[in-house]
């Protein structure tokens, strides 16, 4: 039996015929980064390979660390490996990767989502033979809104805070869902109407504001909390920050707010209430239920191996319906907040 | 319909009773008095007696999102609630409307209570799917919720009380007192309870319980002199609230349930009474001439209405140490020694079985009260009650006048051997735990089951502890490696065929996580046999 084409090693996912890792969690000598979130992108690593558009985060998160890039779509050798990278449609820059050796071919899904998204590219499927999919949301109670609807709720949300004289604190993860927010946001019709000034923006979600638009997405105009006119530091407003900073000294100077989630795991209320004991909105960047068997049945794939989330609900659907499934073992981080 | 739907989901995103009080008051000024009856039996915890199975609605949601049964069981593990879990993955199979149409009083009189009468599956399979069809995700969870029982979200009584008494400017006593005890949800109710005449209402009206606050330093901290303080037993037994009004008996039990028929000695005794007598205590099994342990009262419990044979076994009187109306009227404002002197002369005409006066401990220091709590156990009460004198008989759980100064916890070391997901609020957390002690051959052999007693964080940690060291997974339930130590408190242990360890430990929770303790040195199943022979079970 020949040795397979993507192995499970102590520090994560290893490709055998090319030396490299892809998103591994201890230092390696050459990692493929899927993308730029902390529990996929670790610093130490000797050389970094990722996306065109992953590139400028990269840089941003783990600096001193060279990045080289791998134009989209196309195939590089690397040792006995052909390799190349699709978009996985997760946040800006994020990626599939594709390796094949001796005529199979093997593709890692990293976090994935296939709802449209303004802020970046949009999912492509990619035949294989093998297909390692994440499984964040493997349960059928895991479907998501359309993105629209969503964003008619938060600006009801943030209208009904107004009349009452509390700004409105939407916590997103600083990369990804903190500009995916803003995108929906700015683009519902009465979203001039409802937000009026700029949106108040956290300096960690500003930071990658500015590498997104620089990248040539379409964001609209944020300010910082401190560039409120002095006259209107009582006026309700309407604040995006990462999750952490609930509570403290910055969501103080927002004065009376109220403050919601926007996550995947919104969709259940034991969740919800204990994450924010408060609102929660509905918007993930990873695939829901539907969202996966599609990717799956998509991906033409003979064999799929499961991992992060809930591998074991997802393997038994797929054997149940004759696909051939496992779960792979490895060093993948619990869910996190991230979702 | 929406607009319940609304105020449910206002009322689940805030922790601000304040804000609750407000949504609730503006809900219920807008609704029709049919939906304001509704809205308040639902959210005082009311039932609508269950119109269909559990396992029908699970079966047809299943089916409808085209699922297997084992997904669904799955999917309800991780949600932990059955009406949300049908509600999300109907989202899979069965679109909804945007908004829902109907009045709530028309989804619950129309809709929902006839079901009860479908005798005929198909139908009622066919009437719930197209109630499903007429509602969005959030209409589908409060609509099931209902149809399986009631819809909690948070709000306690008191909160619904206070919503009532800013909409109508009543006082929150009199808005209890009407709400307390089988309020039915109709509009010449909701007219009676919004009333502004408050001259009568009786029948079998109860009063609202005055409920003690824990005594935790001790009573130094408490005003006065011991002598300024009423001493008692705090008898191991259930709350009861005694009326005798006309020609009849009713027994209250502190969560404001009817539970007359089950102790018809007490009836006996408080029809010696003369009408327009309330008396409260406390119902206890009784043997020889003592409190029998809990356990015996748990057989009486157990039974809606008692066979001659369980009455001879297992008699309850009610230990009666409050009054609080007298000949027809209502004392509770009086000092408590003046009721205590009236309840003496009163309980005289019917002491014996079925009810007798709750003695009053003679205490000359709080050194001698010490004293009498350390020997409480033996006395089978849970610690001494402490009463100012001169206290009026309040409402609800207000500090200052009734205190329960309870004995100490028995406590042991047991160490953590199965973890599984929690429900609701802890859903997807392990927060079940079971706990182990080691047996005479050495192995370890489970002791308790507790849910409670860490913090949020603790459980945070520990879950994340037990996701690293799973030994094997039996469905939901988790076995870990023996290593994480735990001191757990409990009330009362006893010998027990039906567990490995031969032993049951009464109302045990966490105490405290025991990093510094290793497995070595958890308790023994011998030393525990030790402590059920010290406190003679």
């Amino acid at each position: 039996m020949p040795e397979p084409v993507i192995q499970v090693r102590p520090e994560g996912l290893y490709v055998p015929a090319a030396d490299l890792h892809i998103d591994p969690r201890r230092a390696v000598r050459r990692a493929i980064i899927t993308h730029a979130h902390a529990d996929h992108a670790r610093a130490g690593h000797g050389r970094i390979l990722a996306s065109p558009t992953s590139r400028a985060l990269l840089e941003h998160r783990l600096p001193g660390t060279p990045v080289s890039v791998l134009p989209w779509r196309t195939r590089h050798p690397f040792g006995k490996a052909t390799i190349s990278l699709h978009p996985a449609g997760h946040v800006l820059g994020s990626a599939q990767v594709r390796v094949e050796v001796d005529r199979e071919t093997w593709v890692v899904s990293g976090d994935y989502k296939r709802q449209a998204d303004p802020t970046c590219e949009t999912f492509e499927s990619v035949p294989c033979d093998t297909f390692i999919t994440e499984a964040t949301f493997a349960l059928p109670v895991y479907r998501w809104p359309e993105p629209a609807d969503v964003a008619t709720d938060v600006l009801r949300w943030i209208r009904h805070n107004r009349d009452q004289g509390r700004s409105s604190l939407l916590l997103a993860y600083s990369l990804g869902k903190a500009q995916r927010v803003l995108a929906e946001l700015h683009r519902h019709p009465e979203a001039q109407a409802v937000l009026g000034d700029p949106v108040v923006v956290h300096d960690a979600v500003a930071a990658i504001n500015q590498l997104y638009r620089d990248a040539g997405i379409d964001l609209p105009p944020t300010r910082r909390i401190e560039d409120r006119p002095t006259g209107e530091r009582r006026a309700p407003i309407v604040a995006i920050a990462p999750p952490a900073v609930d509570g403290s000294r910055w969501a103080k100077r927002l004065g009376v707010h109220d403050h919601a989630f926007v996550s995947g795991w919104m969709r259940i209320r034991g969740i919800r209430r204990r994450r924010a004991a408060s609102r929660g909105f509905l918007l993930s960047d990873h695939a829901d239920w539907p969202g996966l068997l599609r990717t799956i049945e998509e991906s033409g794939a003979r064999r799929v191996l499961v991992t992060h989330g809930r591998p074991d609900v997802l393997v038994r659907v797929l054997r149940e319906r004759g696909v051939a499934a496992a779960p792979l073992e490895g060093p993948w981080e619990p869910a996190g907040e991230e979702g | 319909m929406e607009d319940f739907c609304r105020l449910y989901s206002d009322l689940d995103s805030t922790t601000s009773t304040s804000r609750k009080v407000s949504v609730l008051r503006a809900h219920l000024a807008k609704a029709s008095p049919a939906d304001a009856a509704w809205t308040v039996y639902i959210l005082t915890g009311g039932r609508v007696r269950r119109a269909v199975r559990t396992a029908e609605l699970r079966q047809w949601a299943t089916e409808l999102a085209g699922l297997e049964e084992w997904l669904f069981e799955e999917s309800y593990a991780t949600v932990g609630d059955l009406a949300e879990t049908i509600a999300l993955v109907l989202d899979l199979g069965l679109p909804g409307p945007a908004t829902v149409e109907g009045s709530l009083t028309h989804w619950i009189e129309d809709i929902l209570l006839p079901l009860r009468t479908e005798d005929d599956p198909v139908a009622r399979r066919q009437r719930v799917v197209a109630a499903w069809s007429a509602q969005h995700t959030l209409g589908r969870f409060c609509f099931t919720k209902l149809l399986t029982g009631g819809l909690r979200v948070g709000v306690s009584r008191r909160l619904v009380v206070r919503a009532l008494a800013a909409l109508t400017g009543l006082e929150d006593d009199i808005l209890t007192h009407r709400l307390s005890g089988g309020w039915e949800p109709t509009e010449d109710n909701w007219a009676l309870l919004t009333a502004t005449d408050v001259s009568s209402s009786v029948g079998a009206r109860p009063y609202p319980f005055f409920l003690a606050s824990a005594l935790d330093d001790g009573p130094d901290s408490l005003t006065g002199e011991p002598s300024d303080w009423l001493v008692e037993w705090k008898w191991d037994g259930i709350r009861g609230q005694l009326v005798r009004r006309d020609d009849e008996v009713w027994i209250w039990s502190r969560g404001g349930e009817l539970v007359t028929d089950q102790f018809p000695e007490v009836v006996e005794a408080g029809l010696k009474l003369p009408p327009g007598t309330v008396v409260d205590g406390e119902l206890l099994a009784w043997a020889d001439d003592g409190p029998a342990p809990f356990s015996s009262l748990q057989r009486r419990l157990q039974r809606k209405r008692v066979g001659a044979k369980l009455l001879r076994e297992v008699p309850v009187v009610l230990l009666a140490y409050d009054l609080l109306e007298w000949a027809g009227r209502d004392i509770r404002s009086l000092p408590l020694h003046e009721r205590r002197a009236m309840l003496d002369g009163v309980m005289r005409r019917t002491e014996g079985n079925g009810m007798r006066l709750s003695q009053a401990l003679n205490v000359g220091s709080w050194a001698e009260a010490a004293r009498l709590r350390a020997g409480a156990r033996t006395a089978r009460a849970e610690g001494l009650m402490l009463k100012a004198r001169n206290s009026p008989y309040r409402t609800g759980r207000r500090r200052g006048d009734w205190w329960k100064w309870k004995v100490d916890p028995l406590t042991l070391d047991a160490v953590l051997i199965y973890a599984q997901a929690g429900h609701g609020r802890r859903a997807n957390l392990h927060t079940d735990y079971t706990f182990a002690v080691r047996n005479a051959e050495g192995e370890l052999v489970p002791i308790a089951k507790a849910y409670s007693g860490l913090t949020d964080a603790e459980i945070i940690r520990l879950d994340k502890w037990i996701r690293e060291n799973t030994r094997e997974r039996f469905g939901p339930v988790r076995s870990v490696a023996a290593e994480q130590v735990f001191e757990l408190a409990f009330e009362g242990i006893r010998r027990s065929r039906r567990h490995r360890s031969g032993l049951a430990l009464r109302f045990p929770r966490i105490l405290r996580w025991r990093t510094d303790k290793p497995v070595s040195e958890i308790d023994t199943v011998a030393n525990l046999e030790n402590l059920v022979e010290r406190l003679g079970s």
